[in-house]
Parts: C-alpha cells; structure tokens; sequence
C-alpha cells in the first residue's frame, strides 16, 4: 500500500475508534442514569395511548402482534390499538377483522400507499395525548409500555424508544443479527442519554401527539420514515430517550440476502435523509445529534468499505503471491516451514485493529448486559463480526450506487 | 411546550475532547508497542549484524591464510552459514514489514558485502582444492513491482533445498553499494533486465524455472550424487 492510502487507514480507524470510545466514556459518564422505571411508581395514572399496526400482507403474522398488544400490562382501558390494512393483497384483511369486536381495537382498511400513509392514516383517527406504532412482523414485552411511559414524566421528552431483540433466532444471520440487535440497545441508550437517537424504529416508539401536530405526518422519506421523522425531531429540539428494559421482539431476516435486502434500505435510507437533512451536519446548535450521531454514521460507511477493500486488496495479494508460486514452483508453499517469533506481524495496524475489536466486543457485552441484565458470550457476536465485517459492506456500496443513480430501493 | 433549550443543546466540548485524548492514547499505546517490537526486531538484526562482522573478520582472515593451509584443513563450508540464510529470511521479512531504515539499509549492505566476500573465498577454495561446487550471483530489485524477481526468488529457494551444497548469493540492485555496483560492471547487468543471475561467468536474464537452472547449471546433478554419497557414506 501506498502512503496516502495507508494515512487514509490510519484517519479511518482513528475515528472508528473515536466513536466507540465516545460511547464507552458515555457509558462510565452517565451508568448511574441507566435505572430501570419498571414499578418506580405503583400510585401512577398511565395516560391513554394509542398504538397503530400498519399491515401489508402481514396474514402470518399480525395476529402474534396484536395478541402480544393485548398481552400487555397496562390498563386496558388506557390502551387503544388501530389496525390499518394498507391495501394487503394477502388475507390480512380477514385476519384484522377478527380483532374488531374487540372494545379497545379499531381496524381500518384503505388502498396501498406505503407504510408512511398508512401511519399516517392511523394518526388522522387518533385521540389520545400519547400514539405509538407497532410493526406487524413484531411483538412486545408485557412490560414495556409500563416501562416507557415514565420517561415521559420529562415534559420534554417527546419520544420513547424500546429495544429491539430479534426473535427466536435460529439461522446463522439470525444469531448475528441477535448479537448486532443488542449492541444497537447499548448504542441507542448511549445516544439517548446525549441526545443524539437518529431513528424512532417502528416497532413500538412512542411519540407525544404533540410531536405529529407540531412537526406534521410521517413522510415517504426514502422508505425510512422512522428515521425521517426522528431527524425532524432533533432538528426541531424535540428530545427522544431510549428505553433499554421496553424489550421489542422483531422477526429478523433468515437469510443473508434478505439481510441484504433490508439492510440496503436502511442505509439508503440514512443516506439520504442524511443527504436532505446535511444542512445540520456538524452545527453546534443540533446537538450531538449534527455534531456526532450523524458523522459517526457517515465515518463508519466510509470505514467499513475502505477495510473492505483493504480485505479485498490483501486477499488479492495473498493469493497473487501464491501464483506467482504456482507459477515459479508448481506448489503453494516454498522452503521449509519454521516458527520464529521474529516472523510475527507486528505493524501498528494490527496492534491498532485488536484494540479496536476489543472496543466492539466490549460493546456487545455492555448491549447483552443492558438487553439480558447480564453479560453473556454468544457465538451470535462471532458470527455478527465475521459476517457483517464480509457482507455490509456489500450493501453500503449498493445503497451509495442507488444514491448516486437515482434509483430507488425496494421493500423487501 | 418549548422544545429543547439551546442550554441543553450546549455540546460537551470537553467531553469530545477527552474522547479524543483517550483516542489519541490507545492510537499511540499501539504505535509504541508496534515500535517497540519493531525496535526489538532491529536489535536482533543488529545483533546478527555483529556476529556477521565477526564471521566477515574470520573469512577475510581465512582468505588470506589460504595460500599456507593445506585443502584437507579447509572447512568445506563456509561462514555462510544456516545463521546467514536466516538473517537473509529476516531481512526480506523486515524489508517488507518494519519498512525502510538506515538501520536496516546498513544490515543489508553489511549482509551483501560478505556474500561477496564468502563467493570469492568459495571460488578460490573450489579452484585451489579442486571442490565440487556451484555458484550463483542473483541480481533482484525492491524498488520497482518486479513480480519476475519475486518468482525468481521461490524458483531459488526451492533449487537450495533441492541442491543443499548451491550457493546463492542474492543483491538488491537498489543497494547503492560500490561492491555490488563492481559487480554489476563486470557483468553488465542492468536494471531493466532483472531478475538476472551469473552463473560460471555467464548472465541469464529473466525467470528461470528450476528446470531451466538444472539445464543450464549441470554441475548441480553432480552436487546431489555427491552429496546422497557423503551421506550414505555417513549413514553406514
């Protein structure tokens, strides 16, 4: 490698690093406002909320989420939920209709206009002072609302977030997910506690009303409108906390190339709206939202593709060098193998990378201990790092390429 | 309600600051451990180097005792000894790994003027006791992507594991050292034609498979039956 492109490694990993200790400083900085606010409270009047379940061709799995709705602890008459069926072409219709004798489940069909519209539809017909949204490929924990509205005793927080946990993981992207699903408990709550939360997921934030009749509806917003609206959110000074213990549980994608496909979106998505959004980027008066969340995000694409194309470069010298081999020996390897400590790699790199990962699996290890109440090895966390360190950057190039051309990216 | 004061929005400067000091130290604690192990690294050549300086004294010594010392009282191996091919393997290693320094250039020119020496005391014993042997001064370079020179270096090294008794003698044409350049004169080897090895006096310039070398060097078959004998004769 050249020295500008080893420099460029260099700037790279320094600022990778930077973010990981940001949060690790963040974590001994705030660890004392990491409480639980399950039960603070046994006196509370929860307030009434809504929660609306946007479905499009959800026939498998809504029912699992509207059971998981009415599971929860919470007063039932606080408790509203709004089914809309945004134009299914599946039977999820029929499967809504058999919630609507249901005292507190209002259902409501229209024509197919994105999950945005749907949203949006739901909260044209919502009353309460409190809404929220549920997707239908997920359930929640009993306690989770329970858990998320006393956060709204701070009359300026305006959105809760819970935590997502993928659900019963089975395959091998699955189990990674898992692991990368609870590092982004610790993340969030880190950027909760400074301000910095850039996405409202879907599954089951919580907004004050306030915030929609402020700031107006959901937008199309490159097919992430929970990101969109939760940049609105910061740049308009409306603060959003994350509820590490309001545990979510989603269905994550099975396979690699479903994983693929999701993940493209979501990083078009951040891309873009980050795009619309740059007038923000780096401007003290938004926070750490303009002056961390967002270039952390914009660093760890660039991170992630140059260390995969340095990955890509020395296994491309790797096997060129055995070429050359084949080509001046006929065989792979040349000269009798010996051991000397003297022939191990020792470049400031490699020294600079084991800290580095050493930062990442700590990380894991604090989300496992947020999500679980303990920290726990999962082979998940092997499997996140050797996967996601081959495939994401597949997907940040796609949704940069998508960016660049114009072109839009696809649901699922 | 107002949304968030700019008060609360007031970043912590001093804490981005402390991130990046921590940063800083982690980034450097790294850079100190790599330097140091680079540092050791160095030492251990350094240290080589002076047992080079030792066996370089010994060969000019040797060199010049030769014309009173009876060929039976002559080791058949030289001062290039498996410590020097090693330290070979450790300078291309370092030349690769740690990068270039002075230390390091220093180390190589210290290495190539003893092969040189080593050649022409192996030459002058081979001429003067009638030994069997085989030499061959390989030209190569670090400075340009010479894939040729790499391949020639494994055709090389797999001939020396096959011909244990073959010498070779491997110069860096980017050492701008005046004995290598000497040579280079005599045997008007140019860089634009590396790899390039002499061999009884003749140039072959480019890649030479290891066949290729065993039909030009057929005094190498001879090295191996004399070797397989001074072993069989050991073995019985």
């Amino acid at each position: 490698m050249n020295a500008v492109a080893t420099v460029f490694l260099y700037i790279l990993t320094f600022l990778a690093m930077y973010v990981e200790v940001f949060f690790l400083v963040t974590f001994f900085e705030k660890r004392k406002e990491i409480v639980s606010h399950a039960d603070d409270n046994p006196n509370r009047i929860y307030p009434n909320v809504t929660i609306i379940v946007p479905c499009w061709n959800e026939e498998k799995t809504v029912s699992g989420t509207v059971d998981s709705l009415l599971s929860l602890d919470y007063p039932k008459n606080a408790l509203h939920i709004i089914l809309v069926d945004d134009g299914s072409t599946d039977s999820t219709w029929a499967v809504l209709k058999t919630f609507e004798n249901i005292p507190n489940i209002s259902v409501y069909h229209k024509d197919n206009g994105g999950k945005h519209t749907a949203m949006n539809y739901g909260i044209s017909v919502t009353k309460t002072e409190f809404i929220g949204c549920l997707d239908a490929d997920s359930h929640v924990s009993s306690t989770a609302l329970k858990r998320m509205i006393p956060y709204f005793d701070n009359p300026k927080v305006m959105s809760v977030s819970p935590s997502i946990i993928v659900d019963n993981p089975k395959t091998i992207i699955e189990w990674a997910q898992k692991a990368e699903y609870q590092l982004s408990v610790y993340i969030k709550k880190m950027l909760g506690l400074v301000g910095g939360i850039h996405v409202t997921p879907g599954p089951f934030s919580i907004y004050r009303m306030k915030v929609f009749r402020d700031l107006g509806d959901y937008k199309y917003a490159h097919k992430t409108e929970d990101m969109e609206i939760a940049y609105r959110m910061q740049v308009n000074g409306y603060k959003i906390e994350q509820c590490h213990d309001a545990l979510v549980y989603t269905k994550a994608p099975r396979t690699a190339y479903a994983l693929y496909k999701q993940r493209l979106r979501w990083i078009y998505g951040f891309i873009n709206n980050t795009i619309d959004y740059r007038r923000v980027i780096m401007r003290s008066e938004y926070g750490t939202f303009a002056l961390f969340t967002i270039p952390a995000g914009i660093v760890s694409i660039f991170s992630a593709m140059y260390l995969f194309s340095f990955m890509v470069y020395s296994l491309f010298s790797f096997v060129y060098d055995k070429f050359l081999r084949i080509e001046a020996v006929g065989k792979l390897w040349v000269g009798k193998p010996t051991f000397d400590l003297f022939f191990i790699d020792t470049h400031a790199f490699v020294f600079i990378t084991i800290i580095l990962y050493g930062l990442v699996l700590t990380s894991l290890f604090l989300g496992s201990k947020l999500a679980n109440g303990k920290m726990k090895f999962t082979v998940g966390m092997i499997y996140y790092i050797l996967i996601y360190s081959v495939i994401a950057p597949l997907w940040l190039l796609k949704a940069l390429w998508k960016t660049v051309t114009r072109k839009e990216v696809a649901w699922r | 309600m107002e949304p968030n004061t700019k008060e609360e929005k007031i970043n912590d400067w001093k804490k981005y600051l402390i991130v990046f000091f921590i940063t800083l130290s982690l980034f450097s604690l790294a850079l100190y451990v790599s330097n140091t192990f680079s540092g050791k690294k160095l030492n251990e050549l350094k240290s080589i180097q002076d047992n080079i300086s030792i066996d370089l004294l010994s060969s000019e010594t040797q060199y010049s005792l030769l014309n009173d010392l009876d060929c039976s009282q002559v080791s058949p191996n030289s001062v290039l000894s498996d410590e020097l091919n090693n330290l070979s393997k450790k300078i291309e290693y370092s030349d690769n790994n740690i990068g270039k320094s002075d230390q390091l250039t220093q180390l190589k020119e210290s290495y190539s003027l003893l092969e040189i020496k080593d050649y022409l005391l192996m030459k002058e014993l081979a001429s003067r006791c009638g030994q069997k042997s085989a030499f061959v001064l390989y030209f190569y370079t670090t400075s340009d992507n010479c894939s040729e020179c790499v391949k020639q270096g494994y055709a090389l090294t797999e001939l020396k594991e096959k011909y244990p008794a073959l010498r070779v003698y491997s110069f860096d044409y980017a050492l701008n050292l005046s004995a290598i350049e000497t040579l280079e004169k005599i045997y008007h080897i140019k860089d634009t034609e590396l790899p390039a090895m002499v061999s009884a006096g003749k140039v072959y310039t480019g890649f030479h498979s290891v066949g290729d070398v065993e039909k030009l060097m057929p005094t190498l078959k001879d090295l191996l039956k004399d070797t397989n004998t001074a072993t069989s004769t050991k073995t019985n």
